[in-house]
């Protein structure tokens, strides 16, 4: 049999009870709808954790004290408080793949200034730090090396404290009061957005490490060490060149184990990665239970026009149909269907996806990948739950065929 | 042409089973028809005229006995060999007609060509319409059977039967659902068709229509109980033509 009349015979009889058609693909096309729109969210939930950690820095390269455990947790109270400015000064100095070091210090307390005050995070950083995390002041200016080595009370503020204490004011210029310690605010920095586990990293207020270690906090360390490879090519080897040079800098013996942890931007974003693709499976897979659903729609219906259409089946065999011509006439017919409910699913998909991300503000990110496969997915779907009607269709008995009315 | 065995039936029997009960509807038929011949059978209802048409028709299986068709044996093929048969060697023609509903009369007589695998058939749209025109159809190409009188319809089964040039062409009361007027066109459709040669079984309980064939097999319970030759065929074109001119306006 040629597949032209075969097909043609399909499409006959689709564009011929198009009501029904439409019934028949309505799961597929929800199913496959589903699918795109799942896949959508939960690629874009992906693509924003990965802008997120783009967003730490450039070719980051992190170290924390302590031997990372499987956990990738910096290690216990032994371990604390083993990185030096000397560390970083090595870095700086000797690190031939990293293009700017700055040591961090952290310390919680309230800033006040502004008529109000605001618990929030010091980060004592030099004056590389903007330059590795990839961050510009949206205005005033950031401090420079002059300012570190003078230890000059000068702050710059992120943008989420500079609208609390400073609501209606240019907060550059003002003072902001951190433990009885008035600064000068040189600048407010560009917004950055939350980390991949939430934390808002322009709830933060940038002051020179030295001023920090001066007059800020008696009792203070060095909590990271923050490095920028020259580029994303080079972030393995300038790996490796730190925790040479951290070997070297702490006088480590061979037989030692490292009493630091050298991280990447990678590694930063991993957990919050690998949650997002937790979900993204899992959406796909309650998704395509729903093309499943559709599948065993486009079955049920093609019984039923099995059954319906016994006489013609009578007819085709008794003018030379073969049971297998009956089997393709069907299986095309259901083939067809649930292609057509997977192109109709496509757009479904696409239209409520767009919707959906204008809705709820939600990223979504729609891969041709995705369109595919589910389009894919269809077909096969429609061969899959095609077959058994179509093979009851074929099994039928010319006589009894024509006999039934 | 004429003289040699078309179809050879020897001893065929067929028992349909009934709820664990055996129902004999044929008992043993023996039959020989050749080319070129128009035979009609006959006999009482549920006398197994259906039963040997569908062995015939290739469309059933003997319980026993062998059937030669163009001295080929059909017992033992498969059910793809007997498609094939139905396909290339044999024209069926129902009482109900059975055309494909909401179909075009050319694209119905256009169906067993898109199932020959022989490709014997380069353009089965001419040749649908040919078979159309050959049955006094051409202005009817693209009528739906719905669209069509009964003796239309029955015209357009038998162009579907032709359409393929097969051996023999097999009625089951082919005129059982037509008035007597419309019987006798088909009839003298079946007896042109005749003349040129296509050799025609015709189940039917009229005995105008049985007088229109050149013989007349009669069965009772499963057996052919008498076989003879028609002794005054009546020509169904001039029957046609005593009843007067069609009230209706039938063509
Ligand atoms: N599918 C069937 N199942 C059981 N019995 C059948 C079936 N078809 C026909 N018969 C029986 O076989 C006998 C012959 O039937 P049939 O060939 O249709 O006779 P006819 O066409 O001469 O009226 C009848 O007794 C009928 O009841
Ligand atoms: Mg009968």
């Amino acid at each position: 049999m040629r597949w032209i009349p075969l097909t043609r015979f399909a499409l006959r009889s689709i564009r011929r009870n198009p009501g029904r058609s439409a019934l028949t693909i309505l799961g597929m096309v929800i199913g496959v709808g589903s699918v795109v729109v799942m896949v959508a969210i939960g690629q874009g939930a992906q693509a924003r954790i990965q802008a997120q950690v783009d967003a730490l820095g450039t070719h980051l390269v992190v170290v924390t004290p302590g031997a990372s455990t499987r956990g990738g947790v910096s290690g216990g109270a032994g371990s604390l408080n083993r990185l030096t400015l000397e560390d970083a000064e090595r870095l700086e100095r000797e690190g031939l793949r990293l293009s700017a070091v700055s040591p961090v210090i952290f310390t919680r307390t309230r800033a006040v200034g502004g008529g109000g005050n605001w618990r929030t995070m010091i980060h004592g950083v030099n004056s590389r730090y903007l330059e590795i995390r990839d961050w510009q002041v949206a205005s005033g200016r950031p401090f420079d090396r002059d300012d570190e080595r003078a230890r000059r009370k000068v702050a710059l503020l992120g943008h989420t404290v500079a609208e609390a204490l400073f609501p209606e004011q240019d907060p550059v210029g003002q003072q902001v009061t951190l433990r009885g310690v008035p600064m000068k605010v040189l600048g407010v920095l560009q917004r950055k957005g939350q980390t991949a586990d939430g934390t808002d990293q322009d709830d933060v207020v940038l002051v020179p490490h030295t001023t920090v270690q001066a007059r800020l906090s008696g009792w203070s360390f060095i909590a990271q060490i923050l490095a920028s490879a020259w580029s994303k090519e080079d972030v393995p080897e300038a790996m490796a060149e730190v925790r040479t040079l951290m070997r070297h800098s702490h006088r480590l013996a061979s037989w030692e184990e490292d009493d630091f942890t050298v991280r990447d931007q990678g590694a930063l974003g991993e957990a919050a990665r690998g949650t997002t693709e937790v979900m993204t499976t899992l959406l796909a897979a309650i998704a395509s239970i729903s093309l499943l659903v559709g599948g065993i729609g486009i079955m049920n219906i093609m019984l039923v026009s099995v059954t319906e259409r016994t006489r013609e089946i009578g007819i085709r065999r008794a003018v030379g149909a073969r049971g297998s011509d009956v089997l393709a006439q069907f299986l095309v017919e259901s083939c067809v269907l649930s292609a057509l409910g997977g192109v109709a699913g496509l757009v479904l998909g696409v239209v409520a996806t767009v919707l959906v991300g204008r809705l709820t503000g939600w990223a979504t990110a729609i891969s041709p990948s995705v369109l595919l496969l589910s389009f894919g997915f269809s077909a096969a779907v429609g061969i899959f739950f095609g077959w058994y009607p179509a093979r009851r269709a074929a099994a039928l008995d010319p006589i009894e065929a024509l006999r039934h009315s | 042409m004429e003289g040699a065995p078309l179809i050879e039936l020897r001893g065929i029997t067929r028992d349909y089973v009934l709820g664990g009960d055996r129902v004999p509807a044929l008992r043993g038929v023996d039959l020989v028809v050749r080319r070129g011949e128009m035979v009609a059978i006959m006999g009482a209802s549920g006398s197994g005229k259906s039963t040997l048409m569908n062995v015939l028709g290739c469309l059933d299986r003997p319980t026993s006995g062998t059937y030669l068709l163009d001295g080929v044996p059909v017992e033992g093929r498969s059910d793809d060999a007997l498609a094939d048969l139905r396909n290339q060697r044999l024209g069926f023609i129902f009482q109900g007609f059975n055309l494909l509903a909401r179909t075009s009369a050319v694209e119905n007589v256009e169906l067993p060509l898109l199932y020959d695998r022989r490709g014997r058939f380069p353009d089965p749209r001419a040749r649908a319409r040919a078979a159309l025109e050959r049955v006094g159809l051409a202005g009817r190409l693209q009528h739906h059977p719905d669209a069509l009188s009964g003796g239309q319809q029955q015209r357009v089964a038998i162009a579907r039967a032709l359409v393929t040039e097969p051996s023999v062409l097999l009625a089951d009361e082919p005129t059982g659902n037509l008035d007597s007027r419309t019987s006798l066109e088909i009839m003298a459709l079946f007896q042109g068709l005749n003349d040129q040669g296509i050799t025609l079984l015709i189940v039917t309980h009229e005995d105008e229509v049985a007088a229109c064939c050149r013989r007349k097999v009669v069965m009772l319970d499963g057996r052919i109980v008498s076989d003879q030759p028609v002794e005054e065929r009546i020509g169904a074109e001039e029957q046609r033509e005593r009843l007067g001119p069609a009230a209706g306006g039938a063509r």
